[in-house]
């Protein structure tokens, strides 16, 4: 395994162990129990960390003429431009057979499409007033919006873009925990949907309905665990050669500023355990459930993605536009971290595979979303539109943008 | 004492007249509304009806959004915002949080009540976001001296996924305490000062 993050940091034994150290002393030093619910599980009692919490975006859009656009940073010859503003609270992204870009939202309840007529660009409001409807995905002409507990669809939405009727019900078995209740959602190429159920807090002993990946057929019948010890995963894509799934998966809060780190991982058989909460990252048995567990029991991830940086949104790169050395890449956006007094992540990663789908590197892609380590925008999820270009959707702004490759057209921001 | 923030206030307010679009109500009206319910003086005397003085423009933002795309349920609230602009909202966040923060309660407490909420703030860590003074910062609530009676009826209802909160973080660490816990917060946050 060949992975480095954007800090630089390269993980070794040495690390390891100083790691599994700190975290028995920040055991003992934390005297009175926090709820096993609690995001602030493990907060050591210093200044320092007492000044990190969520960070929750704005309910209200960014101004196109505010947007940080000369901030953001691409490799030669590739251009990013805004692709549509006002976009509240932007989240996942899917595009219908027609080019619609459908997006979602956690805060705001609102579903949007963007639709391209004649040149033009327009904005519509698809849904609103749902529960956290985070997660959009096209399939067979139909819209599926997975909202906190339940994944409704809308026929033929192509054809209703005006006047779209309301969501009628697919699935509902589902948890109604908040703490990583959002989802993102997926169709492989077996033709189901494949949706993911969050831990229902930040570390914990899950429930067996909760912490995995399970997939089902559109009728909401076959329902079936894919993928097991799965914290929270925002993030999921088939490699275009093996059809192997491959996902994201953020890593626990408050053991350390440096571990754990983030993750992508690799399905090769169906209902595998991929260690959460026994072991964090492949190789960290957790302080508290770790005991009488060897990270040997557990699939260890194929690359590790930044401590706490938050890598969401994932896809594989099959267009024409960018060059050839992006065939097959994965495209990883990285929200960003909270839970760390150096904000890492802010930005597009590039995670560049070996034929055998094991992963050659991990690189820079799009950076610039973190400004003296404050956000000035957080993307969440990258989709690519037939043409071949990539649009990364950006919810503290609310925003998505556009990321074009010319060959010689220079130097980018 | 109430001087400076009140001529903030007016200064404010005449910024917002000039600037609403015409046919609207002026903003200064729509907020002397909000003072009839939530108190002209930042304190309210409603029972469940949160002070305002001091509480931060972005939570405030945030609440007024919710109010008005009916995400978070309180029918004269829903009723209130459903007409504002999104600048409305801002310019109306901006003007309560100019106001003076509200006075804890300062009736004899019961000491034993109060030990044991002090020992609930620090084991469930409401200090971290809420600072030491419980005064809040940027969108994380000012809750210290708010009405007893309104945030023991909103803590309830964020454990109870009632009110899902805006990014579901109070549900979450909510989730574990008891509802006699829960008063017992409420109960000591009324009297921090």
């Amino acid at each position: 395994m060949n992975s480095r993050n954007r800090s630089g940091l390269l993980l070794g034994p040495g690390v390891l162990i100083l790691v599994l150290s700190a975290g028995a002393v920040l055991a003992q030093a934390v005297a009175q129990p926090l709820p096993p619910g609690s995001p602030l599980l493990g907060r050591p009692d210093t200044e320092e960390a007492k000044r990190l919490a969520p960070i929750a975006p704005p309910p209200i859009p960014t101004a196109a003429d505010k947007l940080p656009l000369d901030k953001l940073k691409a490799p030669k010859d590739f251009k990013i431009e805004v692709f549509m503003a006002n976009v509240a609270n932007a989240r996942q992204m899917s595009v219908g057979e027609r080019g619609t870009v459908f997006v979602g939202s956690r805060l705001v309840g609102k579903v949007h499409a963007v639709v391209t007529r004649d040149g033009k660009r327009e904005l519509k409001l698809i849904a609103s007033g749902l529960h956290r409807p985070n997660g959009v995905a096209v399939h067979d002409g139909a819209l599926y919006i997975a909202e906190l507990s339940r994944i409704s669809r809308i026929d033929h939405i192509e054809d209703q873009l005006d006047a779209p009727p309301a969501p009628t019900l697919v699935y509902d078995d589902l948890p109604k925990d908040e703490a990583h209740g959002w989802k993102f959602i997926g169709f492989g190429p077996d033709g189901k949907l494949y949706v993911p159920v969050g831990q229902p807090c930040n570390n914990c002993l899950p429930p067996p309905t909760h912490g995995q990946i399970r997939r089902l057929n559109v009728d909401a019948s076959g329902v079936e665990v894919v993928a097991r010890g799965v914290r929270n995963s925002v993030g999921f894509d088939w490699h275009p050669v093996t059809k192997e799934l491959y996902f994201t998966d953020n890593g626990r809060d408050w053991l350390s500023e440096d571990v754990p780190e983030d993750k992508l991982n690799r399905v090769t058989k169906t209902g595998e355990h991929f260690g959460v909460p026994y072991c964090y990252q492949g190789n960290i048995a957790d302080p508290e459930f770790g005991w009488g567990h060897s990270c040997s029991e557990f699939t260890p991830p194929v690359a590790l993605m930044g401590p706490h940086s938050a890598s969401l949104g994932m896809r594989f790169y099959t267009g024409s536009m960018f060059p050839s050395e992006y065939k097959n890449a994965i495209f990883v956006a990285r929200h960003g971290s909270w839970n760390r007094t150096k904000k890492v992540g802010g930005d597009i990663v590039v995670v560049k595979l070996n034929p055998d789908g094991s992963v050659h590197s991990v690189e820079p892609f799009i950076t610039g979303f973190i400004q003296d380590n404050n956000y000035v925008g957080r993307p969440v999820d990258v989709v690519f539109l037939k043409d071949g270009s990539m649009l990364i959707s950006d919810d503290f702004n609310g925003a998505i943008y556009r990321v074009s490759y010319s060959a010689g057209a220079g130097t980018a921001h | 004492m109430l001087r400076a923030p009140i001529r903030g206030l007016l200064a404010l307010a005449l910024i917002g007249l000039a600037s609403r679009s015409l046919g609207a109500p002026p903003i200064e009206e729509r907020l002397g509304a909000c003072l009839a319910c939530h108190g002209a003086g930042g304190q309210s005397a409603n029972p469940k009806v949160p002070s305002l003085g001091g509480q931060h423009a972005p939570y405030l933002v945030i609440q007024l959004f919710l109010f008005r795309e009916k995400l978070r349920q309180a029918v004269p609230m829903n009723d209130n915002t459903k007409d504002l602009g999104d600048a409305e909202l801002q310019k109306i966040a901006d003007l309560l949080a100019t106001m003076p923060a509200p006075k804890a309660l300062s009736d004899p407490a019961d000491p034993a009540r109060i030990a044991r909420a002090r020992r609930l703030v620090t084991s469930n860590r409401c200090d971290v976001c809420h600072g030491a003074d419980l005064s809040g910062r940027d969108t994380i609530p000012r809750i210290a001296a708010q009405r007893e009676d309104y945030l023991a009826q909103t803590l309830h209802a964020y454990k109870s996924n009632a009110r899902p909160g805006y990014d579901a973080s109070m549900a979450e660490v909510l989730q574990p305490v008891s509802d006699a816990d829960i008063d017992d917060l409420a109960y000591f946050l009324a009297r921090a000062r």
